[in-house]
C-alpha cells in the first residue's frame, strides 16, 4: 500500500487522563495517599469497605480538582454531588467506586498545545471529574493466585476527558505533554507515568478527510509512557485504516497497548461492557462551589507555563526556544522567576539557568530541587561579570563550581579566594602591556610589520603576567593601542 | 431486681446501695438463659458484662460514674463494636469481627454503659418480623406463636423480656417502631442526621437511623443524648453539637391527625377504635386534634422500596467473599466466588431487594423507577411539612395490625411490605418519630401509637411522647 492511501484519511482522537492527585491522605479516608509502601500498608477498615464504615471526605480533592479547572479555563459547578459506579471486581473493596457522574465538577475549558509548524491548536476539554482509584490487581507475584494491593485503593483521582479534537499522534503527544506539565505546575499530581499517578485512555477512530461522521471508535488502554500514547494511537491508526481499505468492518471494542511489540489487541467488546448503574452517593452530601470559595483557590494558583512564556518572550525579551525550556519544568521557571526579581539582565540570567545550571544538573543526574544555590548568589555572580569583575569562564568553570559545593558563599567571596577577580585599572594593565612589549621587541617589530596574529600571543602573555586577572577586553584594547600607535 | 422502666429510678438505687451493677447484670443474664427459647440474642457477652459492672459498681463508689453507668444496653447485630462479632443474622458475615466501633458504641461505653450482646433481626435490618434471620427467628415474650416484628426484633423482645434496660435498634422504615408497637416497648427514630451511622452496617444510607428501644421516653431521651452530635465520620450529619432533649410537660399542642390511616380498609377495628378514643381524650385535654389529607398514602410504600432496595443494592455489594465473612466452598475462580459466595450467603429476602434495587436502577428503567422514587419522595416530603407547618405533630397508629402469627405473612411479601405503611413515612422524611405503647391491648397484644414531627423537633416530639405514655399507661 502507498502512502497516498494513508492520506485519504484522518484521524479522531480523544484522551481520557485519570492524574492521582498529591494529597497526603486518600479520599476518603485518613489512609496514607503516598505511592511505594509495601502492599496493605496504607489501608484501614475504611479504604477496605468494611461493614459500618464511611466515606471520610477529604477536601483538597475538591481544591485540586478546581485548580485544574481553572488552569483550563473550565467551568467550574456550584451545585455538586458524587456518584456510585457499581461493579464487582476484586480490587474494588466496596463493590463500586465513588465518583462523579452527571455533575462533573469542571465543564469545558481547553489547552493549548504547541504544534511542529510552530503553531498552537486548542484542544476542548469535556468534563473534569473527582473519582478514587482502585487496589491493584497483581499477576505476576504469585504461582497460581491473583494478590490484590489495596495501598491505591481510594487514593484520589481526577479524570480529564478531551474532546474529540486531536487529529494525528503527534497532537496526543503533544497535549499528554501539556496535561503532564500542567499537573506538575499546579502541584496537584506527581505526572509519573511509570508508576502509573498518570494514566491515559485513547479513543481513536479514523474517516475519510472530509467526512462528517466519526468512524467506529476504538479504546486503546495501557499505555505507560507518552512516547507510548504517540506508538499506540500510530498503530491503531494504520491498523485502522488498513481494515478499512481491505473493505472490513469493526465494531467498537477496548484494545491494550503492548508495549514490546508496539501492536495493540482485543480486550473487550463494548457490548459485554457493565451497565454501572450510577446513582447519586447516599453517604456524602451534596457541596457547593461557590464563587467565594473558586476566588479562594484562584488566589493560590500559580503563574502556568502559557502565561511565563508569555512574559518571557513579549516582556523579557527572550526567545521563543528559552522561553520554551526556561517553562518546560515548573522548577526550572521557578527559579528563573527568583532569579530575575535579582538580576535584570534576563539573558545572561537564561543563559546561565540553560547552561551551567541545567548541565550540571545533567551530569549528576540530579532534579532542580537538589541545586541550592541561592538565586540572589546567582545574580550577584551575574553582576561581577557585567561589571567586567570577573570574566565569564573564570565564573563558571572556577567560580560556579565553589558555589554548588558551598552554596552559601558570596560569588565575591569565593572570587577574591581563589584570586580571580579581574583587574580593569588601565594604569595597571598599562604596566603589564609596557612589560611585555619591552620584553618581546623582535614580536613587537614583527607585528608591526603585518603579521597582526602575534596580538594573541602577546595578550597571553598579558595574562600570564597577571595570574590571569586582567580584564581581557580592556587589555585588548590597550595592547593595540600601543601596538598600533 | 425489680424490673426498672427508668434508668434514672436505676441510678437512684445504684447510688443509695439498693443495687449494684454487678447485681443488675447477673439479673439480665438470668433473664435471657430463662428466655432463649425466644431466640433474642444471638451472643451473649456474659463476662465481659460482668467486669464492666464491678468496673461501674467501682465508679459509682467513687462519684467518677458517667451518665449511664451500669446501664444495661443490648446492641442489634448490625452496629459494630471492635473485637465482637457482627453478623447482621447474615450468613455472609459468618465469623466476622468487626475492627473498630461504630461511633454510638463508643459514645454509650465512654458513659458507662454495658453492653450485654448482641441481638437477632432480620438479616442486613430487611423484614417487618425478624423471620427472616439466618440463624432462627425471635418469638413475641407474650405470644410466642406471635412474631415481635422487624427488623430490630430481638432488641425489641429483649427490652420486652427484661434481658436488659435499653437495646439500640436501626430504623430504615420501621424497624424500630414497628417491633416496639408488637412488643409494647417504646421506640424511637431520631430526625436523619442526628446519630452518625458510622459503624452501623448499611441497609439504605439515606434512609437509615439509629435510635434506642426501651421501657420509657425518658431513656430514649437520654440514650439519643449521648449517642447524638456531629461525627467526623459521617458527612450526611447535621454539622453541629447534639440538642439537648428536655421533656416538657404541659403544653397543649396543634396535632394532626389522618382519617385514612384510622378508617382505612385493613385496620384493625379494635386499633382504630384506640385511636379514636384517643383523639377524643386529647382534645378533650386541651389539645387540638384536627383531621388532615394526605392522599399518598398508597405512594409511600413503593417509594420507599424503589429507593431503599436501589441502595440496599450498592451498599450489599461488599459482601463478596473475598476480604472477609462467608466464601463459598464451590468458589473456582474469582466470578464464582462473587456469585456462588453471594448466592449462599445471603437468605431469600435479601436476595429479592438486592435484585429489586438492581432492576430499578439498571440502564433503561433507572428513570421510571428511581429517578421517578426521587421525585416522589421530594412530593412525600414537601405534603409533609406543609402539614407539620401548621402542627406540632403527626399522629399515626404505628402499625394497621397487631403482631401477626408466625409464618402468617411470610409466603407473602406485599402484604409484609404493607405492614411499614404507617412507618415509612418518617424514612422517606427524615423526620422523627416515636411509637409508645396505646392504652390497654387488642387481643391481649400491645399496640402502638405513633407521633411524627418536623426535622429536629425531636425534643418537642418526646416531650409529648412522654406525656402520651403516662396517660396510655394510666388509661
Amino acid at each position: 500500500m502507498t502512502a497516498s492511501v494513508y492520506d485519504k484519511y484522518e484521524a479522531v482522537i480523544g484522551l481520557e487522563i485519570h492524574a492521582q492527585l498529591l494529597t497526603h491522605s486518600k479520599a476518603y479516608s485518613s489512609d496514607s495517599a503516598e505511592f511505594g509502601a509495601a502492599p496493605n500498608e496504607h489501608v484501614s477498615a475504611i479504604s477496605l469497605g468494611h461493614p459500618g464504615t464511611l466515606p471520610k471526605h477529604n477536601k483538597t480533592v475538591i481544591d485540586y480538582a478546581v485548580k485544574m479547572g481553572l488552569a483550563c479555563e473550565a467551568q467550574i459547578r456550584e451545585f455538586n454531588y458524587y456518584a456510585r459506579k457499581n461493579y464487582f471486581y476484586a480490587d474494588l473493596p466496596k463493590g463500586y467506586q465513588i465518583t462523579q457522574d452527571k455533575t462533573p465538577i469542571c465543564n469545558g475549558g481547553f489547552v493549548k498545545i504547541k504544534l511542529k509548524d510552530g503553531s498552537t491548536k486548542k484542544i476542548g476539554l469535556t468534563r473534569i471529574h473527582m473519582e478514587e482509584d482502585a487496589g491493584k490487581s497483581m499477576h505476576d507475584q504469585d504461582l497460581y493466585d491473583t494478590l490484590v494491593d489495596y495501598n491505591r485503593a481510594g487514593v484520589p483521582l481526577i479524570e480529564i476527558v478531551s474532546e474529540p479534537d486531536m487529529r494525528s499522534a503527534d497532537e496526543a503527544y503533544a497535549y499528554v505533554t501539556e496535561m503532564r506539565k500542567l499537573v506538575r505546575y499546579l502541584d496537584i499530581c506527581d505526572g509519573n507515568m511509570e508508576e502509573g499517578s498518570l494514566r491515559c485512555d485513547a479513543n481513536v477512530s479514523v474517516r475519510l478527510k472530509g467526512a462528517e461522521k466519526f468512524g467506529t471508535k476504538v479504546e486503546v488502554k495501557n499505555m505507560n509512557s507518552i512516547s507510548n500514547v504517540k506508538r499506540a494511537i500510530e498503530y491503531e491508526i494504520i491498523r485502522q485504516i488498513d481494515l478499512l481499505e481491505a473493505g472490513e468492518t469493526f465494531t467498537s471494542e477496548t484494545r491494550s497497548f503492548d508495549a514490546l511489540k508496539g501492536t495493540t489487541f482485543s480486550m473487550r467488546s463494548k457490548e459485554e461492557a457493565n451497565d454501572y448503574r450510577y446513582f447519586p452517593e447516599p453517604d456524602l452530601p451534596p457541596f457547593i462551589a461557590d464563587q467565594a470559595y473558586v476566588s479562594s483557590i484562584r488566589e493560590q494558583m500559580p503563574a502556568l507555563p502559557d502565561a511565563l512564556f508569555d512574559k518571557y518572550t513579549k516582556e523579557l525579551g527572550l526567545s521563543e526556544y528559552d522561553a520554551q525550556v526556561l517553562t518546560d519544568l515548573k522548577e526550572i521557571a521557578a527559579y528563573f522567576e527568583e532569579l530575575i526579581g535579582f538580576t535584570s539582565n534576563y539573558k545572561a540570567a537564561a543563559n546561565w539557568v540553560m547552561g551551567s545550571v541545567k548541565s550540571y544538573l545533567n551530569e549528576n543526574a540530579l532534579e532542580m530541587a537538589d541545586f541550592h544555590v541561592p538565586a540572589k548568589n546567582l545574580a550577584e555572580l551575574i553582576a561581577l561579570i557585567d561589571s567586567n569583575k570577573l570574566s565569564n569562564s573564570v565564573a563558571g568553570q572556577r567560580v560556579f563550581p565553589v558555589m554548588i559545593e558551598q552554596p552559601e558563599r558570596s560569588p565575591l567571596n569565593i572570587a577574591e579566594e581563589l584570586n580571580v577577580l579581574q583587574e580593569s585599572d588601565a594604569g595597571f594593565i598599562e604596566g603589564l602591556v609596557q612589560q611585555v612589549l619591552e620584553a618581546n621587541p623582535a614580536k613587537v617589530a614583527e607585528y608591526q610589520g603585518g603579521k597582526k596574529g602575534l596580538l594573541g600571543m602577546f595578550m597571553g602573555e598579558v595574562m600570564k603576567l597577571s595570574k590571569g586577572k586582567a580584564d581581557p577586553k580592556e587589555a585588548t584594547r590597550i595592547l593595540s593601542e600601543y601596538l598600533d600607535k | 431486681m425489680k424490673r426498672y422502666t427508668a434508668y434514672s429510678d436505676f441510678r437512684r438505687d445504684l447510688e443509695t446501695g439498693k443495687v449494684t451493677c454487678v447485681q443488675a447484670v447477673e439479673h439480665y443474664l438470668n433473664q435471657i438463659e430463662s428466655q432463649q427459647d425466644l431466640n433474642a440474642f444471638l451472643e451473649v457477652w456474659a463476662d465481659e458484662a460482668r467486669a464492666k459492672a464491678a468496673e461501674q459498681d467501682a465508679l459509682i463508689q467513687s462519684g467518677k460514674a458517667g451518665r449511664l453507668a451500669g446501664m444495661v444496653i443490648a446492641l442489634k447485630d448490625n452496629i459494630c463494636y471492635a473485637g465482637h462479632n457482627v453478623s447482621a443474622s447474615s450468613k455472609i458475615l459468618q465469623g466476622f469481627e468487626s475492627l473498630y466501633s461504630a461511633t454510638v458504641t463508643e459514645r454509650l461505653l465512654a458513659e458507662g454503659a454495658i453492653f450485654i450482646g448482641r441481638t437477632n433481626c432480620d438479616e442486613f435490618a430487611m423484614g417487618a418480623s425478624n423471620e427472616n434471620s439466618a440463624f432462627g427467628l425471635v418469638r413475641n415474650a407474650i405470644d410466642k406463636e406471635r412474631v415481635p416484628g422487624g427488623s430490630s426484633g430481638g432488641s425489641a423482645v429483649a427490652v420486652q423480656g427484661d434481658m436488659c434496660l435499653a437495646a439500640l435498634g436501626s430504623d430504615t422504615g420501621g424497624s424500630i417502631r414497628q417491633p416496639a408497637a408488637f412488643t409494647g416497648t417504646v421506640g424511637y427514630k431520631p430526625t436523619y442526621g442526628t446519630i452518625s451511622r458510622y459503624g452501623l452496617l448499611a441497609y439504605a444510607s439515606s434512609f437509615d437511623q439509629i435510635g434506642p428501644i426501651t421501657r420509657s421516653v425518658e431513656d430514649a431521651a437520654l440514650l439519643t443524648e449521648v449517642m447524638a452530635g456531629m461525627d467526623e465520620f459521617d458527612a450526611t450529619m447535621f454539622q453541629e453539637p447534639a440538642p439537648e432533649l428536655k421533656l416538657e410537660t404541659g403544653k397543649k399542642y396543634k396535632i394532626a391527625y389522618l382519617k385514612e390511616a384510622i378508617e382505612r380498609d385493613g385496620i384493625h377495628p379494635e386499633l382504630s377504635a384506640g385511636m379514636k378514643n384517643l383523639i377524643a381524650e386529647l382534645e378533650r385535654q386541651g389539645h387540638t386534634l384536627t383531621p388532615v389529607e394526605f392522599p399518598y398514602l398508597d405512594y409511600l410504600v413503593p417509594c420507599y422500596y424503589v429507593l431503599t432496595t436501589a441502595e440496599a443494592s450498592s451498599n450489599l455489594s461488599r459482601y463478596q467473599g473475598l476480604m472477609y465473612g462467608y466464601r463459598s466452598p464451590d468458589a473456582v475462580d474469582l466470578e464464582s466466588t462473587f456469585k456462588k459466595s453471594r448466592s449462599q450467603g445471603f437468605g431469600p429476602e435479601v436476595q429479592r431487594r438486592i435484585m429489586l434495587g438492581t432492576f430499578v436502577l439498571s440502564e433503561g428503567y433507572y428513570d421510571a423507577y428511581y429517578t421517578k422514587g426521587q421525585k416522589v419522595r421530594q412530593f412525600i416530603t414537601d405534603k409533609t411539612q406543609d402539614i407539620l407547618a401548621n402542627h406540632d405533630f403527626i399522629l399515626l397508629p404505628t402499625t394497621p395490625d397487631i403482631a401477626f402469627k408466625i409464618g402468617e405473612k411470610a409466603s407473602n411479601p406485599v402484604a409484609m411490605y404493607l405492614a411499614d405503611i404507617f412507618t415509612v413515612q418518617a424514612n422517606i422524611t427524615g423526620m422523627p418519630a416515636v411509637s409508645v405503647p396505646g392504652a390497654g391491648t387488642i387481643e391481649g397484644m400491645p399496640w402502638g401509637v405513633q407521633v411524627m414531627a418536623d426535622r429536629k423537633k425531636d425534643s418537642e416530639l418526646l416531650s409529648f411522647a412522654h406525656e402520651l405514655l403516662e396517660q396510655n399507661q394510666n388509661a
